[in-house]
Parts: C-alpha cells; structure tokens; sequence
C-alpha cells in the first residue's frame, strides 16, 4: 500500500511570496542562500499578486526517469522522491528538458543536475512555511483535505440557501 | 573563504559614468556592521556640509543590511541614504521587498551615487557589475510600469528594482523610491534626490552565494526566530491584518489624529476598521524572508479607478487618507493608496500635507484662488485625488505643496505654522502623541525629522509591570502610558535598538516593537555570530547603535541643528485632546516635564544639554576624528 507515503503539497492560494523557502532550501542543500540554487521557487505574477509555489512533484511515472538514457534517477523506497545518482549522471540534461513542472534544474554554480530530495523525509522548507502553502502530508489525508475544501464551497451556498429560506 | 561581509561598496559616478568598486574592511562592520549604520558613515564622509540636496555634490547611499538574505524576521531590508531635500537633515530611509537581497546576490552590500547624469540613465548591477544604461524609454512612467518595463528588456521576471516615478521626476521633495507593488523607501525624499540626479531606476540581479560561518546552526536558529516571532500575539493580529490591526485600538482610544489636529478619533470611522478589508483582501504578501506577511493583496472591482490590483494599505495610509482628512471610507483609502504608490509619493507626508491644507482651507488661511478652485474640505474624496495628481505633477496648488511644510509654511505665512503638524520639516504619522509622553519625545529627538519609526517604544501601551520594564530598558520607566518618568529612557533605548535592526537589515516589526517576548539584542549577537563569526555582546551591540545614532546627530549638526530643533509643535502644549477614553481625553503635552525628558534623553546619549555629544562621548565611541574617509 502506497496510501500512507507523504507528498509534498502545493496550495497557491496560501502562498504569501516571502521565498523563505526558497532560502532555506538553499542553505540546506548547499550551505549558502542562493535562491537561484534553490529546488523549490516560487512563481510569480506580481502585478496580479499570485504567487505560485514550484517544486518537483516526485510522479508516480517520472518522465525524468523514463527519458535519462543511464537510469541516473531513481525511486529512493523511503521517501518515495526521485533521487539523483551523480556517479551515473553525465548532465544530458534530458529530464531538465522533459519535465513539465521544472521540478528538474540545472545548478548555476556547478552545472550539475538537481532536484528536491524531500530533505530525505523531512523537507525543509515546509518547515519554514508557516501559512502552510507547503505541507508534507499522507497521501489519504490529501485527498481527504481536498474533498473538505471543495466540498467548503458547497457547504457555503448551502449555509447561504439555508438562511434564505 | 568569502563571508557575508565580503560584499562591495561600488561608486558610481553619474557624471562621468565611472564606476569603482571597494571592498568594505571588517572594522567597518565591527563599528557599524551594514545597513544604516555603514550608510550613515559614509554619508558623514561623502557629503560635504551645507551643499543642495539637489545638487549633483549631494550622495543617494544604499546599504544592506549585515543579515539580509537569512531566512528570518523579514531579512530583506535595505537602507537609502542622503542629505535630505525635504529636511535639510539626515535623509534615511528603510525599504522591504526583495530589492536588498537581490543586491547581495549581485555581489554588492553598498552604492555611493554621486553626480548627475546628462540624460535619464538606470543602474543595472548583476554578478560583481555596475553598468549605467540609457532610460529615456523609462522616462514619464509610473513605478509599476517602470519595474514591468525594465523585466521585459532584459527578458526576466526576476529582477529587483528601486525605481522612482512621475513624483521624484519631478522633485517633489517627498517622492520615494519604490520596489514591487507596495514597498517604499517612504520617508525623507530620497526619490526626489534620485531624481535630481536623473536616476529612473536601480534594477538588480545575481547569482552570487551568500556564505556563512555556521550555515546549519544559522538555519535552525533562523527557523527558532520565525517561531519566535509567531508566538507573539501582534505577529498573528499583523499576518491577518497587517499594521491596520492598530487602527481599532487607537481609534476605540483617541489616539489617532482626526481632521489635521482637531480631533483625536474618527467617529463613523467603522468602514476604516482592517476586517473590512476582507471585501477586497485575496491574500496577503510577505516581504523576502518574512513569515508574518502583513501587507493585504487587494482588487478594486468598482469605482472610477477599477479594476485596480494594489497591495497594503498600512496603518499610515488610513490615517493621511482616511482620518487626518476625515475620509471615512475604505475605498477612498484604497485609491489614494494606489494613486500614491503609482507616483512614487510618500503616502505619509502626503497625507499630511493636504490634512495641513485641508485645515488652512477651513480657517481661511487658504481660499478657493489658491487651491486652483478645488474645495478643500473635510472628506472630499475627489479634492484628496486630485491634490494626489497635482503633487505629483507639480500642478498649480500642487506645485506649492510639493516643497514640503517648510517651504509652503514660508510661503503661506498667516499663521499657518501653527497648524503644521511637523518637526524639523517632516510631518509626523497620524498618531497622536499627546497622551504619550514616549511617543512624543520619540517625534521630537528623531534624526529625520518627525518620526515614528525611530524610536517608537510600543511597547508602552500595554501597562507592563514596572519590574519587566527596568529588565527590558535597565531603569525605572512607569509603567503608565500618560507619565514622563523613564521615558526618556525608553526612547533612548528604543533608538538604539533600531539603529542596529536598520543595519542589520531585519524588519523592526520583528523585534521589540510591539511585543516584548520577540528578538531582541540577544537574538541578533546570535545570528550575526552564525552568519559571520562575529562576537558582539549586548553591550557592544548597544554602543554600534550609540555610535549610529550619534553620528547621525553630528550630521545635523553639522547642518545647523539644534536642541531647538528637538521640538514639538506648540499644538501639542496648548491644545488638549477634546475626546477619548478618561486616560487619554483632556492630554497636552507639559513643557516643563517634556524639557526635563529631553535633558534626560542628552544625559543617556552621552550629550550635553544643547543636544552636542560630549568629547568624551565622541572618543568612547571613536567618533573624534570623523570624517575618517576608510571607506
């Protein structure tokens, strides 16, 4: 059963823009703030205010995966994220090309492939998320909070009918 | 191995469009660590005293602070300074955002400005570089526009820019530099000195590492100070309201100026009180590692200016766009807020200003042939709009208000001085000081001239037992809000506690503002260890933010200032507060017992009664020999 492994979840709405995440992942990883080598950024369309949190989404049928011709990236069993393995890789850059979320980057200081690791099951920067726009959650509790929330917008016409009646 | 202290001035010279680069001596950042505190050294010793703050001899200084870029209480501040073309005074200003980091990662900690160029030129510094680009194409745009613009030319989204806009094009003496939708380096005018130098825009972007001594610590200790900062109680009401929360315990009190100075509450205020912006709010931002988040993202859907997408409004707009003017509606804020940040105005001394004229039109003092026909009265929205567009076009009445209370005081004469709400040239947020004692000392001493964000002791309201407070401030100070006693203490604490915030480059929202429990000078030894290696105690802690603020002292000083100058307006010792609570109703300021504090206050600065540092001060702080020209 797959049900009890966590994911990293995205809720825009929620996002504020600090880029704390951003920070934070960047000194954990690399042991400098560098944003630019961050894993996780955030998107945005500023004049609107949206604000869009961007990170790998460790699919359950990785194109990274499919289309590294040296089977470079792997499932960790653990954590479930698709982890780089830099003995293999030799910087193709195929997955950086084919991943449609840009969850796969190239690191601007040493050119090599990187991704988000989940922090090796403890992601750092839903730490620093404190409105929650990240949270690393069980997969049966996503789609629990997901049916919650659309259901909330029903429940709220409902309420609004109700009282008019 | 490159530390956080390894970033560069650079000077630019507009004039001849020479660039030099310096790296900053680490005895720098142990007498002054970044920020404000290497901003104001170097402009002690960068500009010559009594030059035109609009002259090309007259230094636009930016500086990050030592911390910025951290994960923590809102690291993205930045510092600009110059000689003041609204106050003649220390000109400084302090702006969130994420233009600061961003000048970090480009390789830089400071910008010395100098000269003036021919024609409209912008700065574009990226990777350890410093090019001066042609901005004719930039010319006559607003501060959104001018960002957008500047993104698309060089293909990407983003750059950070300090930008200015239609106001410091200008040279209204109170136009701002602005980044993103709604931070501003608001206060003193530095937007109309880089203006006067045609400087459109500063657009920064890099790739650089910020290294640090301990990056595993400091990443923990980072995320014990967010922690720290949210358990407090103003931190939550700000991540929901942001500094507009104030709003409904100084009107409830009668602490918020009403009609210029008339009135001390806004009564039918209530469309003012923060959870009406639940009808506009789609969220709320925070600025570059900031976890409190307390500006609101609004959509005006209705209205002769909607559809509009603005950010903010702070506590300070509601007042110089809703109860100074006697607006009672957030809309009307709203617009004004929006209208301000598009020009590039403060929206503070705005507000002030046309509060001051709104009065002078009621008394006669102005009439319909001076205010180009515009009816200023109490809460006429479209006069309040209009007078906006005319500031910041320099148009008819506009045109005289954009000089400021000092010389529009010069110029309307009548008695009109009386009813200006300012010190040394600035005018003063909307908050009313006459209950406070702490407060209004805090206005009178600021450097910059009337000034909330100097000293501002917060803390004071909230009655704390006086025990705590001799813990907090190591004196007696009453615990009563209305007393004078320790205050003088306090705002001289307050000062130094800010002066170091300001060059250390955190949010002073964050800190031992508005909550006693947030990082304080323990807080910041700790991280500045982390990040740089450096040791500081509290007590050297202290003396970096003496050291600051005296030299800021010794400018204006130099500039012609005076204990005189460390005043309040004569409103404040002979008009009590006509309403409020029975604490706060019927409260002027006692003169006697306000010159007592203000000796007091010279007293814990080491200065003498005249408000000059003592040579003794001078040498303890190794202020004797200035100007020292090290950096």
């Amino acid at each position: 059963m797959l049900v009890l492994q966590k994911i990293l979840l995205i809720d825009p709405e929620k996002c504020t823009g600090c880029r704390l995440c951003e920070s934070a992942c960047s000194i954990h990883q690399d042991k400098v703030c560098n944003p630019l080598r961050a894993r996780v950024h955030v998107v945005k369309w500023e004049t609107a205010g949206l604000y869009i949190p961007v990170v790998c989404q460790q699919c359950d049928s990785p194109i990274c995966e499919t289309v590294c011709p040296l089977r470079a990236i792997k499932r960790d069993l653990k954590t479930e994220a698709m982890l780089i393995d830099h003995n293999l890789c030799v910087g193709c850059r195929l997955c950086v090309q084919f991943c449609p979320f840009g969850g796969v980057e190239i690191d601007v200081k040493t050119g090599k492939i990187i991704k988000c690791d989940l922090c090796g099951g403890d992601p750092v920067c839903v730490k620093f998320c404190d409105p929650a726009a990240l949270q690393y959650v069980e997969a049966t509790r996503v789609n629990m909070m997901k049916r919650r929330s659309a259901a909330e917008r029903f429940s709220e016409l409902m309420r609004k009918l109700l009282a008019t009646i | 191995m490159k530390m956080v202290w390894s970033r560069k001035i650079a000077y630019v010279d507009l004039s001849t469009r020479k660039v030099v680069q310096k790296s900053i001596p680490k005895t720098m950042r142990s007498l002054y660590l970044g920020g404000r505190g290497i901003d104001i050294y170097l402009l002690y010793n960068h500009v010559e005293p009594g030059i035109d703050p609009l002259g090309p001899e007259n230094a636009l200084i930016l500086g990050v602070g030592l911390l910025s870029g951290v994960p923590a209480l809102g690291s993205g501040r930045c510092d600009v300074a110059a000689k003041s073309p609204l106050t003649g005074a220390v000109g400084d200003s302090n702006v969130g955002g994420f233009f600061g980091p961003e000048l970090r990662f480009a390789g830089f900690d400071h910008l010395v400005i100098t000269g003036r160029a021919e024609k409209p030129v912008y700065l574009w510094i990226h990777d350890g570089e410093v090019e001066v680009r042609d901005a004719m194409h930039l010319w006559g745009k607003d501060t959104f526009e001018t960002q957008t613009t500047i993104r698309e030319d060089n293909g990407d989204e983003e750059i950070q820019c300090l930008v200015i806009g239609v106001a410091g094009e200008n040279l209204v003496r109170f136009a701002n530099m602005r980044t993103g939708m709604k931070n501003s380096a608001g206060r003193t005018g530095m937007g109309c000195v880089m203006g006067s130098k045609n400087l459109k825009a500063i657009a920064v972007r890099g790739a650089t590492d910020l290294e640090f001594t301990h990056p595993s610590e400091l990443l923990e200790c980072c995320k014990d100070m967010n922690d720290m900062i949210m358990s407090t109680k103003w931190a939550r009401a700000q991540s929901k309201w942001g500094t507009m929360v104030i709003f409904s315990h100084t009107n409830t009190t009668g602490m918020i100026r009403t009609r210029n100075f008339q009135l001390n509450r806004l009564e039918g205020g209530e469309d003012l009180e923060p959870e009406n912006m639940d009808r506009y709010a789609i969220g709320m931002a925070g600025c570059y590692g900031c976890v409190v988040h307390c500006r609101h993202r609004y959509v005006l859907k209705d209205g002769p200016y909607a559809p509009l997408y603005g950010e903010g409004p702070e506590y300070t707009s509601l007042g110089a766009f809703g109860t100074m003017v006697d607006c009672k509606r957030m809309e009307t804020v709203l617009v004004a807020n929006h209208l301000v940040n598009k020009y590039g105005l403060d929206t503070l001394e705005t507000g002030a200003l046309l509060a001051w004229a709104m009065e002078l039109y009621e008394k006669g003092i102005l009439n319909d042939k001076m205010t180009d026909g515009l009816k200023l009265d109490w809460g006429n929205e479209e006069a309040l709009f209009e007078m906006i567009h005319k500031i910041a076009n320099r148009d008819g009445f506009g045109n005289i208000l954009a000089d400021g209370f000092r010389t529009v005081m010069a110029k309307i004469g009548k008695g009109s001085e009386y009813y200006a709400i300012q010190v040394k040239g600035m005018g003063s947020l909307h908050s009313d000081e006459r209950p406070t004692p702490s407060f209004a000392l805090g206005i009178a001493t600021s450097t910059r001239g009337a000034d909330h964000l100097r000293s501002r002791p917060a803390i004071d309201l909230y009655g704390l037992p006086e025990e705590l407070l001799q813990e907090i401030y190591g004196g007696p100070v009453s615990s009563d809000y209305t007393s004078y006693e320790g205050k003088s203490r306090m705002v001289w604490w307050q000062e130094l506690l800010y002066a170091v915030v300001d060059s250390i480059g955190l949010c002073k929202f964050q800190t031992v503002f508005c909550a006693v429990h947030a990082p304080s000078w323990g807080e910041f030894s700790k991280l500045i260890h982390l990040a740089s290696g450096m040791e500081f105690s509290r007590d050297q802690l202290m003396e970096i933010g003496e050291r600051i603020y005296t030299i800021e002292r010794m400018f204006n000083i130099r500039e012609g200032f005076t204990r005189k100058d460390d005043a309040l307006p004569e409103r404040f010792f002979k008009q009590p507060t006509p309403i409020g609570l029975p604490i706060v109703k019927g409260k002027k300021i006692d003169k006697e017992k306000f010159n007592t504090m203000l000796n007091e206050y010279y007293v814990l600065h080491g200065w003498d009664n005249n408000g000059d540092p003592t040579k003794e001060t001078l040498e303890k702080l190794g202020l004797h020999k200035e100007p020292t020209h090290i950096i």
